[in-house]
């Protein structure tokens, strides 16, 4: 089986530097996109593998490139920007790239970088990836040392300056206009649906945002072109993915492999199952903004489309294993208590809504649960659903609330008819 | 107030942005990690230079998480309660920390050696219940562990 995002990892050492990473195949594909390729035929290449954004919105990448203003007459500079901002709660992939394999990372970011014809790229970086930050940091320093990055790249005439920038902080800073906000020193706040970024984002100039992942992929799929990236996928979804299991299972942790593996793999073969004694209840399977699965769902692969036939969707890949020892409704007091303190705070349905709802859900967990919390929680899964509000955050801490409304009802009821958590 | 090496420190932000007051946050950031956090003197300082009043700083000082308004002590212990910790165990390494250290959550030890915050997913979750102190991660904590984390440190 192909691994190759994390092939050049080894658990427990320090990640290749410039020279080893070069020995074992790296820049090839910077190399020859430099000699031989322009731009579009990047953007083709890209396009026809049919990768889709790993930073869980799974939008075509070649398509976003496509939006990219091109040409002469456009207003420079241009930028990249490396979303490495992972904070949604129950990921840790981008965590593992970075730190495994920074090279890899830079590659992709240079390579993305030329084929949108851009002149500046930042790693929007956040600030508790502190080792991550040593590691890029010194990357970078290598690459441009040996002219991979910065005036006229290889001899090619290509001209880029990559910067590192660490996030102060705030989950909000994921939304691709927020984290532009961020970047020019503004409060993260979301700026409105027109123009896209892609048009005029940083400082009104045209601005990319690609994930980590999605990066890391780039130079894999110029090495080797779109078919081989298109046959790595088991279910009609490219690559491969490196999906994580974290909760109560025996080996928690992360792995490279073929985009739609099923859950029950992922659980039962990677994470040896669940703890002695313990039987799973639901997973949240791509971060704290996607919907509970049963264990009934298990055969579903892991991919985009699939995940939503199971009415979830794929996110992140990295799965939350709820167990039978563990209160639901406290997991979902957990994620909107976490939602409602990153809200940013600039429309009211969002601002003044979740912290309500999180009100709600910690006063049914202590017992203090009344007749109409549930009915009041059911309304504020449409009240602050898409469309409601300005951005996706209120939407997306309902996609757990909701699914576990309709799952866990007799737990919530439960709750409200002891008075108490059966759980404690 | 603000030392010329905090200045040049500044001004090497101000370099790496196209107007002065994009380098708002990363300057804070800067001097903050040279003060611990930011007093009302220093934002009227950091201002100066950026071409801001205090409150436009503030306003971003408030939002971000990690830019202190208050003293904080010689180590910040960052304990995430997300969603993975939460399940592993975050309950009871808050209490072990708080009994431990004699202190809330958002508060300092009487010493001046710790401040107790809790963060948003430190992106640990395999290895979770997940802190951090300054810029290092622990991870698989139980108060035993904990109890030798902070009695190693210098």
């Amino acid at each position: 089986m192909e691994r190759p995002l994390t092939r050049n990892m080894l658990p427990g050492e320090e990640p290749f530097d410039l020279k080893r990473y070069e020995m074992a195949g790296g820049y090839e594909a910077l190399r020859k996109v430099l000699r031989e390729m322009s731009p579009q035929a990047v953007q083709q290449v890209v396009s026809d593998s049919k990768l889709r954004g790993r930073g869980g919105a799974g939008f075509p990448t070649g398509t976003k490139w496509a939006s990219v203003s091109m040409g002469p007459d456009v207003r420079r500079p241009k930028f990249l920007v490396a979303d490495a901002d992972e904070m949604e709660p129950g990921a840790f992939k981008d965590r593992l790239l970075m730190e495994g394999d920074p090279h890899q990372f830079i590659e992709g970011i240079i390579l993305s970088s030329f084929a949108i014809d851009a002149d500046v790229a930042y790693i929007f970086l956040r600030w508790e990836y502190t080792l991550a930050a040593r590691r890029l940091k010194r990357a970078i320093a290598e690459a441009y040392e040996h002219n991979c990055l910065g005036r006229n790249i290889l001899g090619s005439g290509y001209n880029l300056e990559l910067r590192l920038h660490r996030s102060a902080g705030r989950y909000i800073c994921g939304e691709g206009t927020a984290m532009v906000e961020a970047l020019e020193g503004k409060r993260a706040i979301p700026r409105d649906k027109a123009p896209r970024p892609t048009t005029a984002g940083l400082w009104c100039k045209p601005t990319c945002t690609n994930n980590v992942e999605t990066l890391c992929c780039i130079p894999h799929i110029i090495n080797n072109g779109p078919e081989w990236f298109k046959g790595l996928g088991l279910t009609g979804d490219s690559g491969t993915k490196v999906y994580g299991v974290s909760g109560k299972v025996r080996r928690p942790g992360a792995w490279e492999l073929p985009m739609g593996t099923t859950m029950r793999e992922l659980l039962e073969e990677h994470a040896s199952g669940m703890r002695d004694g313990l039987k799973l209840r639901g997973i949240i399977p791509g971060g704290a903004s996607t919907q509970f699965v049963l264990e009934e769902h298990l055969d579903t692969p892991m991919a985009f489309d699939s995940m939503g036939t199971v009415g979830s969707r794929l996110g992140t890949g990295t799965m939350i294993v709820l167990d039978d020892q563990t209160c639901p409704v406290g997991m979902v007091s957990n994620l909107m208590h976490f939602f409602a303190r990153e809200s940013c705070g600039w429309c009211t349905p969002c601002r003044e809504g979740l912290p309500w709802l999180a009100a709600i859900l910690r006063s049914i967990e202590e017992g203090s649960g009344q007749e109409g919390d549930l009915e009041q929680l059911s309304l504020h899964t449409r009240l602050l659903g898409m469309g409601r509000t300005f951005c996706a955050l209120a939407p997306g801490a309902m996609f757990p609330l909701a699914s576990a409304l309709k799952y866990f009802s007799e737990d919530f009821e439960r709750h409200i008819r002891e008075r108490r958590c059966p759980w404690r | 107030m603000l030392t010329d090496d905090i200045k040049k420190k500044i001004e090497a932000e101000i370099e790496h942005h196209p107007d002065r007051r994009s380098a708002a946050v990363d300057a804070m950031l800067a001097v903050q990690n040279d003060l611990g956090w930011l007093s009302d003197d220093v934002l009227a300082r950091i201002g100066e230079f950026l071409g801001m009043t205090a409150e436009e700083l503030d306003s971003l000082a408030t939002f971000y998480n990690r830019l202190y308004r208050k003293p904080v002590g010689k180590y910040v212990i960052l304990v995430c309660d997300s969603v993975s910790c939460w399940i592993m165990g975050y309950n009871e390494i808050r209490d072990h920390l708080k009994a431990t250290l004699g202190i809330r959550l958002g508060e300092t030890t009487a010493d001046g050696r710790f401040t107790l915050l809790p963060t948003q997913c430190l992106g640990a979750c395999d290895k979770a219940p997940a802190l951090m102190i300054g810029e290092e991660l622990y991870t698989h904590l139980t108060p035993a562990r904990l109890d030798e984390i902070l009695a190693g440190l210098p």
